[in-house]
């Protein structure tokens, strides 16, 4: 089957599937068991977040994060498995003093802390009770239980009192707050179903809590606080109405930057290193450009535009700095200051431009390539495992290949004709003939992203073939990946498993079936796919409670 | 204020302590003296041992490294020739070998830092052995990695990876930055404001009792760790309100000037350098007695500044040199690292306590990955032990032990350094041979 046939045939298929759903639109969602309420350890970018919506804007943390592991492909799968270990918790303390110097200063005072003491050097509970008691709830994501509250009034009571200075007491009586497990770890509760009998499902303050972290990567707000406390969110109405406040606000761009740094790994640019030799051009600015064009990009397309996620890999539009402008070979001029930070320009390639969708961004043939040279193989690897939720086996560790690597070889000039020497070995055919032929027709980007034509003198041959369907050169693959279901049905299992922090249960097939199905209703727009998930049965439902619903 | 707290609660306790300024809690090593020698307490105990691991990845060359001669008196491999200058106080083990799965890059490191791999790894060996010799010490153990990364082989469990601190600039500022007393420093006054962090901690670390009842199994043991870890930081603040112990050889560092990390190997051997100093005066000054140092990872990121490919890659793809026997660039990288270990071990060497050095009351304990870097294997696997550790480790001999687990020296080790341990490692990994010819 050629290219433009395949695609012919799938969206003949998308057309007839938005036209089902557009006469059934009241199709329900079906039933499904399983999922866990669990306790997760906020990312750092959680945090980090949290502390900006609750703090404002200018407050420094002032520390460094744990590694989070990767699970099941995704960070946030992690979450569920991680402790604090000594030296980590030694990091969430010095945040903690650090943010709460800050926000007891003497700037910041008068604008984040509501009350006023009756004296500045002595104890003052009322007002302790207050600030701690609205800054807690936000940081607990639920009210501070009595008792909770009353042992840090008394905290900053004694500190105040000790030190001889209200502001003292305060900032000591945070910083608890903000080393409490209760912050540090989303601890999910479980209660009773009332509208299915045996059925479990998320209290009204998890609930809450896995809504804002899926659709504002933050700590839940105010109003989204006081409709947990008034029972209105565990109402369809009450969810509807918060789901659509939290889809149409700008912060939900931090949830789907979130959500795309963790499935694209851009955690790995931390240690990426390319050789300063061969590409001069690609410096630590360069490396946070890279991911930077992509999240752009991606926020674009998906939010403000509402387009098709498909798109991603087709895409001509996107944002570059100047800087990117000469890795990609793609003149940017824009005025400015000098020693500004570089501005952001949108551009739109021509029809057939080599360099459209994402999957020629720096941020994805940079990261997967080695320092000195590009990698079909581990392209070819990273496409089939981000894109695809599909398993590319590790290379056995006893193998020596230094004839295929070596790029002085005057017979192998190019990369394609080195590694068509994996596809000859049958030992390292079964794994390399699922990567190579994918990655191969991204050869005109080297290691670090940058355009060429030729490599060692020679044109580069960019044709390409995943699943028997063959391609030229990156459009092509951009093409071909558009169109290939498996890219909808990974996505839909990623963001699914992001959102509740666990790998899907057999239970919870069905739902994404039907959610899959609601994904191409709604033509792959990703606000409209993140209202199907965040206002599902499915995304709240759990299996009896693991923890006991002795408060909430 | 009416308030209510549980009878056992601790910060009772603190909030007493903290309206009376005394400071009093019974902590171990507390108004004791060095002896004239500076090589024990006063009351005769001697100074306590130090552990740690020094790992690099793609160590093995066979035949480059492995002395000729078996136990005492041998010369150490051509590779290994950086470390002569110490041969007296080290112990090469050759032979050894971890069991189980096809080789990978984690195998090696696991069955010797934790005696086994079946796709998870247990709690290490530095952990184990800290939490019986480190516990009275301001850090219970220091992680660095040299190559900018994070990365780090010390565990608690599965799960529970204590990551490595990047920066000698910003372990500088943990050890002996504001927080540091001087056990030597003539005036002490403990420092309200850590009175009043101390005490107001122990509400946080109050909870731990009710929130872990609400939890399942799993949940409550990653809780736990994180209540420990809160305990740690307490314990921190503790001793800064007691008077140290003054030790002799405490000499507080000064600050390193620049630091540029990255995986150069210049750049690693470097920030190897400085923190090998941080560590060595950090147990010098009872700071802490466990540490773990990475040099490069696993899959070797370090690379030269002048080529773009990496040590791991040399290994797999280049050719072994005809005349020489061997991969010459690869070669070239083992001994790179073999230099870097030897300045460690001189930065420990050169703390005199005593009549003794810093580096004879320790052991370092090495490990490597591979048997033979360039097959990635998992047989014949390098593996040192340097100091005495306070006179519990004789030094000096080449142990062969062939087609033994490497789960010997782990085991051997642990119980030298008071680890009630019989058996070690799991699967074909267990074992219960000490090494007993190293058993002072």
């Amino acid at each position: 089957m050629s290219v433009s046939s395949l695609s012919n045939h799938l969206i003949r298929g998308a057309v007839a599937a938005a036209a089902f759903w557009a006469v059934s639109a009241a199709a329900a969602e079906p039933d499904s068991s399983g999922g866990q309420a669990l306790v997760r350890r906020l990312t750092p970018s959680q945090y980090a977040q949290s502390i900006k919506d609750i703090f404002g804007e200018g407050i420094k943390l002032g520390g460094r994060f744990e590694p989070d592991i990767r699970t099941n492909g995704l960070l946030a799968v992690g979450t569920g498995k991680v402790s604090v270990t000594a030296a980590g918790f030694e990091q969430y303390y010095t945040m903690a003093r650090t943010i709460a110097e800050q926000v007891t200063d003497k700037d910041h005072r008068a604008t984040l802390v509501t009350c006023k003491p009756a004296a500045d050097k002595a104890p003052d509970d009322a007002c302790a009770r207050q600030f701690l008691g609205q800054v807690g709830r936000l940081l607990y994501r639920r009210p501070m239980t009595a008792a909770e509250l009353d042992t840090e009034v008394v905290v900053a009571h004694d500190a105040a009192a000790s030190l001889k200075d209200f502001h003292a007491g305060l900032r000591v009586g945070l910083t608890n707050l903000l080393v409490s497990p209760m912050f540090l770890f989303r601890q999910e509760t479980a209660e009773a179903d009332p509208a299915r009998a045996g059925s479990y499902r998320l209290n009204r303050f998890a609930k809450a809590a896995r809504l804002s972290f899926l659709l504002w990567d933050s700590t839940p707000d105010d109003e989204l606080l006081r409709a947990a406390e008034s029972g209105d969110l565990q109402s369809k109405k009450g969810l509807d109405r918060q789901v659509a406040r939290l889809l149409s606000s700008p912060r939900l761009e931090s949830g789907v930057r979130a959500f795309f740094t963790d499935m694209l790994g851009f955690d790995e640019f931390k240690t990426l290193s390319k050789d300063a030799v061969i590409y001069p051009k690609f410096t630590n600015v360069l490396i946070g450009q890279a991911q930077e064009q992509t999240l752009r990009t991606i926020v674009d397309l998906l939010v403000n535009e509402r387009g098709d996620y498909r798109d991603i890999f087709t895409t001509r539009k996107t944002f570059l700095t100047p800087s990117l402008g000469i890795l990609y070979a793609v003149p940017v001029v824009v005025d400015r200051p000098i020693n500004t930070p570089e501005l952001w320009v949108p551009v739109e390639y021509p029809a057939g431009d080599p360099r459209a969708g994402l999957l020629t961004h720096a941020s994805f043939v940079a990261l997967h390539s080695h320092p000195g040279r590009s990698s079909p193989t581990l392209r070819g690897k990273a496409l089939r495992e981000i894109f695809l939720c599909q398993k590319v086996p590790p290379p056995p560790g006893n193998v020596s290949f230094a004839d295929v690597q070596d790029t002085a070889n005057p017979v192998h000039r190019t990369v394609r004709a080195r590694v068509t020497a994996h596809l000859v070995n049958p030992v390292c055919a079964g794994c390399h003939k699922i990567t190579d032929p994918i990655g191969l027709a991204l050869e005109n980007f080297d290691s670090a992203g940058g355009y060429r034509m030729q490599e060692n003198g020679v044109d580069i041959d960019t044709s390409g073939e995943l699943s028997g369907i063959k391609f030229v050169g990156s459009t092509g693959l951009g093409q071909t990946i558009h169109d290939s279901p498996a890219v909808t049905s990974c996505f839909v299992n990623r963001m699914f498993s992001y959102a509740t922090g666990q790998a899907p249960t057999p239970g919870q097939a069905q739902f994404l079936t039907f959610a899959e199905e609601r994904f191409a209703a709604k033509k792959y727009r990703l606000p409209d796919f993140l209202k199907e998930i965040a206002t599902s049965e499915a995304f709240y439902q759990v299996d009896g409670p693991t923890r006991v619903a002795t408060r909430e | 204020m009416k308030t209510t707290f549980n009878a056992s609660s601790r910060r009772r306790v603190l909030r007493g302590i903290m309206g009376g300024a005394a400071v009093s809690v019974g902590l171990p090593l507390l108004d004791c003296f060095l002896n004239s020698n500076g090589d024990a307490l006063a009351n005769g105990a001697a100074l306590p041992p130090c552990f740690g691991t020094w790992f690099q990845g793609l160590g093995g060359a066979p035949g480059l490294w492995e002395p000729k001669v078996i136990g005492p008196g041998y010369e150490m491999g051509n590779q290994y020739r950086a470390l002569s200058p110490f041969k007296q106080k080290i112990n090469v083990f050759s032979g050894l070998k971890a069991h189980g799965r096809a080789p990978d890059h984690t195998i090696g490191q696991a069955v010797a830092f934790a005696g086994n791999y079946d796709g998870t790894i247990p709690q290490t060996i530095d952990t184990i052995i800290g939490d019986v010799i480190g516990t009275r010490t301001r850090f219970r153990s220091l992680e660095v990695a040299c190559d900018g990364s994070a990365e780090s082989y010390s565990r608690r469990g599965p799960n529970i990876t204590n990551a490595s601190e990047p920066s000698p600039l910003a372990l500088y500022s943990r050890v002996f930055g504001a927080e540091f007393t001087d056990p030597n420093g003539a005036e002490f006054k403990p420092d309200p404001e850590v009175m009043v962090r101390r005490s107001a901690l122990s509400a946080v670390s109050d909870q731990r009792a009710a929130l872990l009842a609400t939890l399942g199994t799993t949940d409550r043991a990653r809780l736990d760790e994180y209540f420990t870890s809160l305990r740690e930081t307490e314990k921190q603040l503790e001793l800064q309100l007691q008077k140290p112990t003054p030790l002799e050889a405490c000499a507080i560092p000064g600050k390193p000037e620049a630091e540029s990390t990255g995986v150069i190997i210049d750049q690693a051997r470097e920030t190897q350098r400085l923190f090998a100093s941080l560590i060595a005066h950090a147990m010098a000054c009872g700071q802490t007695q466990v540490f773990n140092v990475n040099f490069g990872g696993g899959a070797s990121r370090l690379r030269t500044a002048e080529s773009a490919e990496v040590f791991h890659i040399y290994t797999h793809e280049e050719a072994t040199d005809p005349k020489l026997g061997y991969q010459p660039t690869v070669n070239w990288f083992q001994e790179q690292t073999i230099s870097a270990l030897a300045d460690f071990l001189a930065a420990l060497e050169g703390v005199r306590e005593g009549a003794g050095t810093l580096l004879d009351r320790s052991l370092v304990m090495y490990c490597t990955d591979h048997g033979y870097a360039r097959y990635h294997t998992s047989d014949n696997i390098p593996m040192l032990t340097a100091g005495g550790a306070g006179g519990r480790i004789r030094t000096g001999l080449h142990i062969h032990a062939p087609g033994d687990s490497m789960t010997r020296v782990g085991l051997t080790v642990q119980q030298a350094l008071g680890v009630p341990v019989n058996s070690w490692g799991k699967d074909a990994n267990e074992t219960s041979k000490t090494i007993s010819e190293i058993i002072a």
